[in-house]
């Protein structure tokens, strides 16, 4: 594998709810990893995992409770200018998972659109601003004409391309797409996921994509991550993850997944996954190791022995 | 085999201040003994509309059965009387709900909830409706169930509730059950187990399972028959097989290639264009004829009607027409046609 330019580096990152009180909830507990540039990564887990809590994190919706952030070589949660900070908002964007209640009602399809080019000046005047909202809408696959009216007016999947219009408007360099689809009808959902691809390869961005429906997750992903109790457990290219999965997490995720082929569903088994197999005790140093290049396991050294054995080609 | 459901040319519609939504354009089914009868389609297709007219839960006010039939053991479920589908109702044919945190009574114990139909519906004392309450509870597969009986909905998670409110779908033994979305709001893991459940309650008391749903995958897992909803209309309807791997309508193959393959991962998705109709204003021809890329000049003027694939598969779509041109359907489509299994009928 060559190298590739790393975009984002997730160092260590923690997110603790309620800290100091009983009630303390590790929602994102001490994982690492990196995103290069031009890339999908997907991050796929039950709800309550705490993945979109790391998408959250990760754009600074919420103040990390440890670890770095770092964007293009800058810690994102560090002391930042106001300035800085403007800059930094510009680049990373976020596509949120239901598309009704993330456009506002009350505002025009053209200013839902235009915020962010007017809060960071984006725009020479006020033709250029609706120029730029025009291409904008063109771009997602609206009309010109859809620039004067208000959400209601769209079906779900129109808003989500309003959604998107909207990310893309301070041409970011990354995309933080929670659950993008989720809300859609299937033959919906093809159009959108397209229409992200299409986007990626014209403009280089790169894509943080977070969702539970995991056979649109290996279409769209390059890289997939696995998440389980606020932890990464598991991190490999997309086709590695669905044909050789390694920690039992994923193995039974994936064997929970109804396929849309009646013969297979016949004959699928379904495994459970019980944490006490691992059986790691005080001095077990569970981390996340490469048993295979390119394909990461949440393990102990241990069990990393045997799936380095088990896996050897 | 013994039907146990027929509906016959279904027509609903619902009175807006915009004028009269068709929702529901003569639909066609039948349900038999012991089987699970998938519908499929996107929102609004009708899928919910056909199953609550079938329950009578349609708002009365706004909502009208303009014609057609429901046959259950040889009564007309649309002209019965509110007091005789009461009696029917949650004893004969029950439901279950997408939600399961919006369709349990958050202020009413657990067990109470699993005793009304029982105590209502087969008169049992309530200590024997308590008995058989935590037996249904058990069945379910809860643990502790005495324990549990008496906790209140909160206090349980999304999968167990969603037990619960199988337990008291399936409290008086109904023949038919009609499953709205029942896991849309599960995580895959729990999906899995309680789909397990389901299949596995239908052998033990042999009901009939209407299941609705627009995840393929579900449908491919518990469908013994699959029907395919499209603008207020049964578009194609046979077995599993006969919809997984020799689809004849051009909405289904729309539906079955838009979805990922496991093997083909840089074609693009296919995506059907466009959006559903707007069934205030339903088209006169065929209602997926302007979001159909092999649509001819009849189907923008003519309904077309179901045509014959073989005894339990019918589509409406003119391309099965003797005169109609020969199309090639999507690539995605091929590639399971290829693999319908041999021996089979394959046209």
């Amino acid at each position: 594998m060559e190298q590739k330019e790393k975009l984002l580096e997730i160092k260590n990152l923690k997110q603790y709810f309620n800290v100091g009180k009983p009630s303390m909830v590790k929602a994102v507990d001490n994982i690492s990893f990196d995103i290069y540039k031009g890339e999908t990564l997907g991050l796929v887990g039950e709800s309550g995992c705490g993945k979109s809590t790391t998408g959250r994190t990760i754009i600074r919706l919420y103040n990390a409770t440890d670890g770095e952030v770092i964007f293009n070589g800058e810690n994102v949660h560090g002391k930042k200018s106001k300035s800085e900070l403007m800059e930094f908002n510009r680049k990373m964007q976020m596509i949120f998972q239901d598309p009704y209640a993330s456009l506002n009602p009350r505002m025009k399809v053209s200013d839902v659109i235009a915020e962010g080019i007017d809060i960071h000046g984006l725009a020479k005047s006020p033709q250029d601003r609706m120029e730029r909202v025009y291409n904008l809408l063109e771009t997602v696959g609206l009309n010109r004409e859809h620039a004067n009216r208000y959400p209601h007016e769209f079906s779900g999947g129109q808003r989500q391309r309003i959604g998107i219009a909207r990310a893309l408007a301070v041409q970011p360099e990354f995309i933080i797409a929670d659950e993008p689809i989720s809300a859609l009808d299937v033959s919906i959902q093809a159009q959108v996921v397209n229409l992200m691809k299409q986007l990626q390869k014209e403009k280089g961005l790169t894509y943080l994509f977070i969702a539970h429906d995991l056979s649109m997750v290996k279409y769209i992903s390059d890289r997939i991550g696995v998440m389980y109790f606020g932890k990464l457990v598991e991190l490999t290219t997309s086709d590695e993850l669905y044909e050789r999965p390694m920690h039992p997490y994923t193995q039974s995720l994936l064997s929970a997944i109804p396929l849309p082929d009646p013969e297979s569903e016949r004959t699928r088994k379904r495994v459970t996954y019980n944490p006490s197999v691992h059986n790691y005790t005080e001095s077990d140093d569970v981390q996340m190791r490469e048993i295979t290049p390119g394909h990461l396991v949440l393990c102990s050294e241990k069990e990393a022995q045997q799936l380095k054995k088990q896996y050897a080609n | 085999m013994e039907k146990i459901l027929e509906v016959k040319d279904l027509n609903i519609s619902f009175h807006t201040f915009a004028g009269e939504v068709k929702a529901i354009r003569g639909v066609d089914f039948d349900l038999y003994k012991g089987e699970t009868l998938a519908i499929v389609g996107e929102s609004g297709s009708g899928k919910s509309v056909t199953t609550k007219s079938i329950m009578r839960l349609l708002p009365p006010g706004n909502s009208e059965i303009k014609g057609g039939q429901m046959l259950f053991n040889g009564k007309d479920l649309a002209k019965l009387s509110d007091k005789q589908m009461q009696k029917i109702r949650g004893k004969d044919i029950s439901m279950i709900f997408q939600d399961p945190m919006t369709s349990l009574n958050p202020t009413i114990k657990i067990g109470k909830q699993i005793m009304e139909p029982i105590v209502r519906h087969q008169n049992m004392s309530k200590s024997a409706a308590k008995e058989r309450a935590i037996e249904l509870l058990r069945l379910v597969g809860i643990p502790q169930p005495e324990k549990r009986f008496e906790q209140y909905p909160h206090q349980f998670s999304g999968g167990m509730r969603q037990r619960v409110v199988i337990a008291i779908a399936l409290a008086c033994n109904p023949k038919v059950l009609i499953a709205d979305e029942p896991t849309t709001a599960l995580d895959v893991t729990i999906q899995a187990q309680i789909l397990e459940l389901m299949k596995d309650l239908q052998k033990k008391i042999d009901t009939s399972i209407i299941f609705i749903t627009h995840d393929l995958g579900v449908v491919a897992n518990v469908a013994d028959r699959v029907a395919v909803m499209y603008g207020g209309k049964i578009v194609e309807i046979g077995t599993v097989d006969e919809i997984f791997y020799n689809p004849q309508h051009p909405y289904t193959w729309g539906l079955i290639s838009s979805m990922p393959s496991l093997d083909a991962k840089d074609e693009e998705l296919y995506a059907i264009p466009g959006t559903p109709p707007n069934l205030l204003h339903p088209p006169k021809g065929d209602a997926f004829a302007p979001r159909n890329q092999y649509a001819m000049q009849i189907d923008l003027e003519e309904q077309p009607p179901m045509f014959k694939v073989s005894d339990t598969h019918y589509a409406a779509t003119w391309l099965l027409h003797p005169d109609a041109p020969k199309v090639e359907p999507p690539e995605a489509v091929k590639r399971r046609m290829r693999q319908f299994p041999a021996g089979k009928e394959v046209k």
